[in-house]
């Protein structure tokens, strides 16, 4: 199992445009992965969870990957992150 | 005549009969079913349907609006192949023995009400999309055809609110303006309606059982105003202004993209000033050449503290980015005088405009102007950036300034932080500055010439003083002389000479300013054009 803290820089928080590219990006991989806020974890390749969360700009989020290809997976993450959000 | 106040999308005016759509709300019967797969292989089929028919809207909205907004057609997609969305309809209709139209109703309705209790406005905006999504599956599953828009007469568009599908849907041709009761600035319909360039007008507190179909009306986006049965006299104005408007349109139309050069042949560089990121959309639709004035206080003002570097870092780079290369100057932070901020503490004072403000706090206070340096040079690895001195009024105070700017360059080369250090110029706002143009040329890349401040300090009128209004003279010969001598100290050293105050978008200067040799002209968005015209039309 991998993970990383982000914080949000995106004006709007995880909006509608940037958690469907995600949900994309989410869905190449084996892995689970899971975005958790606070008390609260969704699954990533879920949409409508995600954008339900509420994530805003200025929020710390935790990235976790588990699965066989959890390496790659995280990176892709981190540098989704860093380039749309 | 009666007349309903909203909130304006987008500025524009406009006069024909209406169309109300009313009754839309689906009528969904629940209904027992025996066979739950077949019902379920109902919802997968209606599912390829509705997301072939989002394919074909994202196409049209992509030729229309441009991706980013075409995008919201992707989302909608996406939001179809949801795994809790389907798999609460499917559970709905294996578990309580529901019709699938049923079941999509209540699944969308349960999500939408999960997005509109959210206390976040742009999140409490998605519950339509959801919205929007079940009810294109429960009409394919009623076999129930899309309204065609395609048969009516040009029309305004009355209604309780618009899906983003709807609005793409209509034939821009057929639309003189949309106008609804609910709905925000910030809905999808919202922004796509800025995008086509029609009139738009949300939150209308309207009861639309009294709007009948074919009524006339007047939209006024300018005033956020529809006039249902108009007066003569107000249809006549109305006409008027559309034809104004029109000839605006066209004129903007010719201008766009074309250079701003002289009969003669001098390029003048025609920018804009903004206050905030969210203007960059008028620079752009207005097709000025640059920023020339970035005021960075909107970072600092409305809120409780310090903006962090990161915060300001953010802000530039987006404001490069999205300027794609051409040149945005920030002015670094004017804080003092008419903009007051709580938490910088600075103190009443008998005479704020004359007082500690601007780069006085910035040498006084360093490591506050630091951090705004320190985002600033390294913003300015990702596009043409320039920064920009306020109220400089020595040799020396440039001095101090770049000293501070060695010190900041020095820390990001310790941390190996990517950086630029851009051209850098100043503002020439005091007479001091004036008469010592010719040093400070040596010293820096460019003049900017703040009039409105040099105007206040050259003929000793308090700008904020309303018993002064007719000794504020910006047309006084001294204000003239003086920016021609600071044209001259410019160009003795090969650096150019610009102006951002109110009077570089004087109509009635810029024939004197461009035969003064000025440079560069930056204005509000909204005067680009009517300035790039004027040019078009003098010799230098």
């Amino acid at each position: 199992m991998k993970s990383f803290e982000y914080v949000i820089k995106d004006e709007l928080g995880i909006h509608a445009r940037p958690a469907g590219m995600l949900v994309k990006e989410v869905k190449k991989f084996e892995s689970k992965i899971t975005i958790q806020k606070g008390g609260k974890i969704v699954e990533a390749s879920k949409l409508m969870a995600l954008m339900g969360m509420g994530v805003k700009c200025g929020d710390r989020i935790t990235i976790t990957a588990e699965g066989a290809d959890e390496d790659a997976a995280i990176e892709q993450m981190e540098a989704f992150m860093k380039n749309n959000l | 005549m009666k007349t309903y106040k909203g909130k304006s999308v987008y500025k524009g005016i406009t006069m024909g009969n209406v169309i109300v759509l009313k009754d839309r709300e689906l009528q969904v019967k629940r209904c027992r079913i025996e066979d739950a797969a077949a019902e379920a292989a109902r919802v997968e089929e209606a599912g390829k349907e509705a997301k072939l028919q989002l394919q074909k809207l994202y196409d049209k909205a992509l030729k229309e609006v441009g991706e980013a907004n075409a995008a919201i057609f992707e989302v909608h997609q996406m939001m179809l192949e949801d795994e809790d969305y389907l798999e609460s309809i499917h559970k709905m209709i294996q578990t309580e023995l529901v019709n699938a139209e049923y079941a999509v109703a209540v699944t969308g309705d349960n999500f939408s009400e999960m997005f509109a209790s959210m206390d976040d406005g742009y999140m409490k905006e998605r519950a339509a999309d959801v919205k929007d999504i079940s009810n294109r599956l429960v009409k394919i599953l009623q076999g129930q055809e899309e309204v065609d828009f395609s048969a009516i007469n040009p029309s305004v568009i009355v209604a309780e609110d618009l899906s983003p599908s709807e609005t793409v849907q209509m034939d821009k041709e057929k639309i003189l303006a949309f106008v609804t009761v609910h709905g925000s600035t910030n809905s999808h319909t919202a922004i796509l309606a800025r995008m086509m360039n029609i009139p738009a007008l949300v939150g209308v507190p309207m009861d639309l059982q009294e709007i009948h179909s074919g009524t006339k009306a007047v939209v006024d986006g300018f005033a956020g105003e529809i006039t249902f049965d108009p007066s003569e006299g107000l249809c006549g104005q109305t006409q008027k202004r559309m034809e104004d408007e029109k000839e605006k349109a066209q004129l903007l139309q010719t201008l766009k993209g074309i250079q701003t050069i002289t009969l003669d042949g001098k390029k003048i560089h025609l920018y804009a000033n903004i206050a905030s990121v969210g203007d960059v959309g008028y620079v752009l639709e207005n097709d000025a050449e640059g920023i020339g004035l970035f005021r960075s206080e909107f970072l600092y003002l409305g809120r409780n503290d310090f903006p962090t570097e990161e915060e300001q870092f953010q802000a530039y780079k987006q404001v490069a980015q999205m300027m794609a290369g051409k040149k945005v100057i920030i002015r670094t932070l004017d804080i003092g005088a008419d903009k007051q901020v709580d938490y910088f503490n600075l103190g009443q004072e008998d005479n704020p405009a004359m007082g500690y403000r601007a780069i006085r706090i910035c040498l006084k206070q360093p490591e506050i102007f630091k951090t705004q340096l320190r985002a600033l040079l390294r913003a300015a690895a990702f596009g043409n950036l320039s920064i920009m001195y306020p109220m400089i009024t020595s040799v020396e105070e440039v001095q101090q300034v770049y000293v501070i700017v060695k010190e900041v360059q020095e820390e990001l080369d310790a941390f190996q932080i990517p950086y630029k250090i851009p051209e850098q110029g100043i503002m020439i706002e005091t007479p001091a500055a004036v008469m010592v143009s010719d040093e400070l040329a040596e010293l820096v890349d460019f003049f900017s010439i703040g009039t409105n401040d040099l105007t206040q300090y050259t003929l000793a009128v308090d700008r904020q003083n309303a018993r002064l209004d007719d000794f504020y003279n910006p047309h006084h010969k001294a204000i003239l002389k003086m920016i021609q001598m600071v044209v001259d100290n410019a160009h003795k050293c090969g650096k150019w000479a610009g102006i951002c105050g109110e009077l570089g978008a004087d109509l009635e200067l810029t024939e004197a300013f461009v035969k003064m040799g000025i440079d560069e002209l930056s204005v509000a968005p909204s005067m680009v054009l009517k300035i790039r015209k004027r040019i078009c039309e003098i010799k230098a």
